[in-house]
């Protein structure tokens, strides 16, 4: 399902640790022209109970997609990839791994938790603005999302 | 060394759309097509005369198929240890949630509904072949 049809806005879950990464991604995803509400969790502990709604995040939105960096405090994004994958309420909703790290090892990992892709952090600041704009123009304006 | 997409649908005039777009883009990558799931199958699980087919780095796969349903198609890539990192796209006519919801907790990479006017069509492909073969990192080729 396509939100922005309904006029509803695309609810993001980005799951960062770098304040810095994390306000570049807003503020690229800003010059969109989609509505969406961006919802920033620092942490794998946090990512989780986010999307089971626990604690403080009793009413958090189910988000439309979800970014999640690897490199994460608390509970790794390779676990966190995993349990959401795991998960039969969560399972289907689409996960881009975007990380820094360009190792096999971790590409590999992520398809077999089964990311459902994984993008490359670039150390750029203007192509990670690029990149995020390329991930927003794709899975939120051709892609079809599950409702 | 070229991508390899490997095409699964079984309209002639969807087929002759995608390799007209994806010429047009003018990357260096190589087609391989399959017109119904068995053959599908067939070519990725390298059986009888496919037994030397590459592995595709992406694929692009139509839920309506003869022979298989995309559906049992997709269940078998994901089931498969080494198949199921590839990523597949689902290209299809279908808008329905349902289809979309099961299509995704079958773990397809991504659903993405086929336009009616050939224009928009290309410039899905287009954005799709960029999208997977430019900004995403493919799963590093496994030992066959």
């Amino acid at each position: 399902m396509n939100t922005e049809d309904k006029g509803e806005p695309f609810d993001i879950l980005l799951v960062e640790d770098n304040p810095g990464d994390a306000k570049l991604a807003l503020e690229a995803l800003k010059v969109g022209r989609l509505r969406y509400e961006a919802h920033v969790v620092e942490d794998g502990k946090q990512a989780i109970s986010f999307l089971r709604r626990e604690g403080e995040y009793a009413d958090a939105p189910r988000p439309d997609i979800i970014l999640l960096d690897f490199n994460l405090p608390k509970k790794d994004g390779q676990q966190v990839l995993a349990e959401i994958k795991e998960d039969e309420n969560l399972k289907c909703i689409p996960v881009v791994v975007f990380t820094v790290s360009k190792a096999d090892e971790e590409i590999l990992r992520a398809y077999d938790l089964r990311a459902n892709c994984y993008i490359t952090k670039p150390a750029d600041i203007e192509q990670l603005f690029k990149i995020v704009r390329s991930i927003e123009d794709f899975w939120l304006t051709i892609v079809k999302l599950p409702a | 060394m070229n991508r390899l997409i490997l095409l699964v649908a079984d309209q002639p005039a969807a087929l002759k759309q995608i390799q007209g777009a994806l010429q047009e883009c003018g990357m260096c990558v190589d087609l391989s097509v399959a017109k119904d799931g068995v053959e599908a199958m067939a070519l990725l699980q390298r059986k009888g005369k496919h037994a030397d087919a590459p592995r595709p780095d992406l694929i692009l796969l139509d839920l309506s198929l003869p022979k298989k349903d995309g559906r049992e198609v997709l269940a078998e890539i994901k089931a498969d240890d080494k198949l199921k990192r590839i990523p597949v796209v689902i290209l299809t006519v279908s808008e329905s949630e349902e289809d979309i919801l099961k299509t995704y907790d079958l773990q397809a990479n991504c659903y993405i509904t086929k336009p009616i006017h050939s224009r928009q069509f290309v410039e899905i492909i287009k954005s799709v072949q960029n999208f997977w073969l430019n900004i995403v990192e493919l799963p590093p080729p496994q030992t066959p």
